[in-house]
């Protein structure tokens, strides 16, 4: 076995193992750390996927920001009266007989699709490549992206700030 | 048939990955619908994002869709940030109003 | 020149209207002097298009396009086209409205609303300018509903009283229902022909390509789109909202159900003219003969000042109407743009009066005085000379007196008709155009004898009236000049001779030969045969209306009681509107209540089952005097929410309110389609 299959089976059991303490771990808190091992294995899968640069990325938001960003939701809901970090599942039946059956679905669609595959040989350097890509046909798409995030950093500032006057006025 | 499926089990191809996302994506949806907790539904939503973002990159290394598949999954990641700031702001706005993040206990559209 | 003009007229207005609904308030006197300014450059702007088109070239019509939508082979385009028509038109709509915004700015001095009003009017002048300038009938539809849309937001501009907002729904509704009309008809020609431009499909009409093949298709949407106009210009059966819309504010009357938007109509069917079957015009002249006669015999006995002149409108309408069903293509459009000066005039004099009045009785602090109804004035002439002389001219243009606009345009419409009458043997057109004109002097006369002349009804209220400031009395000044004959042609007993008659002259048929109306040398010299006869016939008939309204009214020699008397039913039948709202509430909202009923009764037999049937059956005709009382949105909202408080119930079991159960449902959705898909 080549050192990128071992690799590969290394990092989908961390991905898919991780993924599954995180869903159907009893404590927040402990998920949230497995939701991290998930993101981090996920990212070394772009690797082998050579995709250097989308590996960083996801490195950077994902762990750390989105990650960051989901604990704090966490610190500041269970606080106060219900301070208990155990989550409850709910309808867990159709749950998991729709998660497998979606799973099933998929995997059959992709096991009988005939994929055209065109493999790349050489593994090269995608920094430069998407640099120009996204400062040429991708402009566009940029710029709205650009614009999304600030919406939504002032939506979420809004709404956060909201929430504390109407604190203040309410004390 | 046997034979073959023994040879890709050693060499991860293409089919490999899209495996691993499709798991990637039944756990993401068995956390969405089974967890009470706003917060890990949201965990749940991130999984399901990143399994199709895996399978992107998967499609950019393995087919004629090259980097075109990692610009999709760039631009998944930035609006992947900008749900998860946006969402959390409406969980701590209802948690303000409700005093509990639990989905079930958030009931006010029952007819 | 043709594409950068045309598009600065229609913006310019669009700028009025957003910035004052925007920035209204917070202008120094709430932005009135900003959209009278840009209504005012319009006006300038379209003058040097009228003169500039007529000088360099007066035969051509220019248009320009650009590709709006493109859905596979299919493209729509987006369009201006400047011909003589769309030319005149424009000035005709820019300088009525900038007069009634000069107008306005004293009439609505106090308003609560007087930006957005300001606002409003732009929109309108807008979407009007739209209908005039456009290439292309689905664009034509657009602002076609526009110009309803601001028509509503006016007539309900006092929204707190009850009766201005139902006004302004009935108007939207009866408009609505020639507008489907309209709708089919351009679907017809956009199946047949797959383009909405006008040229377009007269190429393909010229052709010899017929709608499905069949001529009878081509007349259905002639007269299909005629629909159209026929609700817009307050034709029979659709005239009904027309006196109801005075209840907006009087320029508003007079801008837009007076002189523009009401003359839409007649614009439309000059634009579609030479795509109309002999069989769709000849449906065209008789609504428009019927139309006027229904109308004048209503004015007659009305007492509201503003009702008489919108009945009047109604008249003239179907007049112009009638004229471009006979072939009297340029009259008839004549016709609407003297009538848009002197019918802008007299709803802007009668603003001026009402105006006064109001101040008066205000004064007084009388509140139940109603200020619109000409039994409460009389003798004004002295309070108001102004008011009065510029009234006068205007009744003068509107009787059809010789010197004035209205004499030129109207002898030429009674001449037309009269000339087709004697190709075809239509002889009942040009009896009933005669008649409303006799009729038009008299009850034309009598409003102006009962509001200025004689003795004030009420010395105090005389008392307090005095003529309205500047800014509304030189409008009314400009208008009455315009009201002469000069400015049309200059031999006051011809119009053929004037520039008009050169500039507007009536288009090809392009329907097939064996369809086509009477051609135009046919029809002209038709025409100049009967000409004189019109002409004296007119100016007897005008004069003896005239006389019988001093008789009446001033000399007193007659009395209007017996003559009521003697007319019997015809006067209660006139008084009443010759029962049209009623027959429509009859017919159409006791109809639907009806049915209402009926539905209401199977429902709640099925869902309480046959047991209950008997008491039931009493229960619901108990109910059902009650019921009729009731309007028709309440009945409306009840039946509805039954409906849907029922469903709810027993789709309630299925809202958990709860976001996963949901959840579930949409990915076992999925997943099934998934399956199905693949």
């Amino acid at each position: 076995m080549e050192l990128t299959t071992i690799l590969f089976y290394l990092f989908s059991v961390v991905t898919l193992g991780a993924a599954a303490i995180m869903v159907f771990s009893k404590n927040i808190v402990h998920s949230a750390f497995a939701l991290m091992f998930t993101l981090v294995g996920v990212a070394a899968l772009y690797v082998l996927l050579y995709a250097d640069f989308l590996a960083a990325t996801q490195l950077l938001v994902y762990v750390g920001g989105i990650l960051i960003l989901i604990l704090f939701g966490v610190m500041l809901t269970s606080q106060g009266y219900t301070l208990n970090f155990k989550t409850i599942t709910v309808n867990l039946i159709p749950a998991s007989l729709l998660s497998a059956g979606a799973a099933v679905l998929l995997i059959f669609a992709f096991l009988t699709t005939d994929w055209k595959i065109s493999e790349v040989t050489e593994r090269t350097d995608t920094v430069y490549d998407l640099g120009m890509l996204l400062m040429g046909d991708y402009i566009l798409p940029f710029i709205v992206a650009g614009v999304l995030l600030l919406i939504a950093i002032i939506g979420a500032i809004l709404m956060s700030t909201r929430l504390s006057v109407k604190n203040k006025g309410g004390a | 048939m046997e034979l073959m499926s023994i040879q890709s089990f050693a060499e991860p191809g293409l089919i490999h990955f899209l495996i691993v996302s499709a798991i990637l994506f039944s756990l993401g949806i068995m956390a969405v619908l089974s967890r009470r907790n706003t917060i890990m539904v949201l965990m749940g939503v991130e999984l399901i994002l990143n399994s199709a973002n895996i399978n992107f990159i998967a499609f950019s290394r393995f087919t004629e869709l090259s980097l075109h598949g990692h610009m999709i999954g760039l631009f998944v990641i930035i609006i992947a940030a900008a749900e998860a700031a946006v969402a959390l702001a409406i969980v701590l706005n209802v948690y303000n109003k409700f005093k509990t993040i639990n989905l079930d206990e958030i009931s006010l559209l029952k007819g | 020149m043709y594409t950068q003009l045309p598009l600065a007229i229609l913006i310019l207005p669009l700028l009025a209207f957003i910035l004052l609904i925007f920035f209204g308030k917070k202008l120094p006197r709430q932005g009135d002097w900003l959209a009278t300014g840009l209504m005012t450059l319009t006006l300038i702007l379209s003058l040097i298009l009228l003169v500039t088109k007529l000088n360099t070239q007066p035969a051509e019509a220019i248009s320009s396009s650009f590709d709006w939508v493109v859905i596979g082979s299919q493209t729509i385009s987006f369009g201006i086209m400047i011909d003589n028509l769309a030319a005149v038109m424009l000035v005709v709509v820019t300088l009525v409205s900038t007069l009634v915004h000069y107008f306005s700015m004293g009439y609505m001095k106090d308003d609560v609303r007087y930006s957005r009003y300001f606002a409003y009017l732009g929109l309108f002048s807008f979407s009007m300018l739209g209908i005039v300038l456009t290439n292309n009938i689905l664009l034509m539809y657009v602002f076609w509903e526009l110009v309803g849309v601001s028509s509503y937001l006016l007539i309900g501009h006092w929204y707190e009283k009850k009766s201005a907002s139902n006004a302004a729904n009935k108007a939207f509704i009866v408009n609505r229902v020639g507008d489907f009309g309209m709708f089919i008809g351009i679907m017809i020609l956009f199946l047949s022909y797959s383009t909405f431009a006008f040229e377009a499909i007269f190429d393909s009409i010229s052709a010899g390509q017929l709608p499905f093949g069949s001529e009878g298709w081509l007349t259905a949407a002639g007269v299909l789109i005629f629909c159209g106009a026929v609700g817009k210009s307050a034709q029979f059966p659709l005239h009904v909202w027309l006196p109801d819309a005075m209840e907006g504010p009087t320029p508003v009357s007079a801008l837009i159900h007076a002189a523009t938007m009401v003359a839409a109509g007649v614009y439309l069917v000059a634009r579609v003219f030479p795509m109309l079957t002999a069989d769709a015009l000849l449906v065209i002249a008789y609504v428009g003969a019927i139309t006027a006669l229904i109308a004048a015999t209503i004015a007659i006995t009305q007492y509201d000042i503003k009702k008489v002149l919108a009945y009047s409108t109604i008249s003239q309408l179907g007049y112009m109407i009638m004229a471009l069903g006979v072939g009297a293509y340029t009259a008839g459009f004549m016709h609407l743009v003297t009538h848009a000066a002197f019918k802008a005039g007299l709803f802007l004099g009668a603003g001026s009066v009402i105006f006064g009045m109001h101040a008066a009785l205000h004064k007084l602090h009388d509140h139940h005085t109603d200020a619109q109804d000409i039994r409460n004035m009389g003798g004004l002439k002295s309070r108001m000379p102004f008011t009065y002389w510029t009234f006068l001219i205007f009744t003068l243009a509107i009787s059809g007196i010789p010197l004035t606009s209205g004499f030129l345009s109207k002898d030429e419409i009674l001449a037309g008709t009269l000339a087709f009458s004697t190709l075809n043997g239509h002889w009942f057109l040009p009896l009933i155009g005669f008649l409303v004109a006799g009729l038009t002097a008299f009850y034309m006369f009598r409003l102006l004898i009962l509001t200025f002349h004689g003795k004030p009804v009420n010395e105090k209220i005389y008392e307090g009236v005095t003529e309205s400031p500047k800014v509304m009395t030189i409008p009314l000044v400009i208008l009455a000049a315009l009201s002469l004959f000069f400015f049309y042609s200059f031999n006051p007993f011809g119009a053929t001779s004037g520039w008009f008659y050169g500039a507007i002259q009536r288009p090809l048929s392009m329907v097939p030969e064996l369809l086509q109306p009477a051609t135009y040398p046919v029809f002209y010299e038709a025409v100049s045969s009967v000409h004189t006869i019109a002409m004296l016939l007119s100016i007897l008939i005008a004069t003896g209306g005239v006389l019988m309204a001093l008789a009446v009214y001033h000399w007193k020699k007659i009395s209007a009681e017996s003559l009521a008397k003697r007319a019997g039913v015809l006067y209660t039948g006139s008084v009443n509107k010759w029962y049209f709202d009623e027959i429509y509430d009859t017919v159409f909202v006791k109809g639907c209540h009806v049915i209402m009923k009926m539905l209401r009764w199977f429902d709640e037999n099925i869902i309480d089952g046959i047991v209950n049937g008997s008491a039931m059956i009493t229960k619901i005709f108990s109910n059902a005097s009650g019921w009729i009382d009731n309007n028709i949105v309440d009945g409306l909202v009840n039946g509805t929410a039954n409906t849907a408080g029922r469903a709810g119930g027993l789709l309630s079991h299925v809202q958990t309110g709860k976001v996963q159960t949901y959840l579930v449902y949409v990915i076992f959705s999925f997943l099934v389609l998934f399956v199905l898909f693949l």
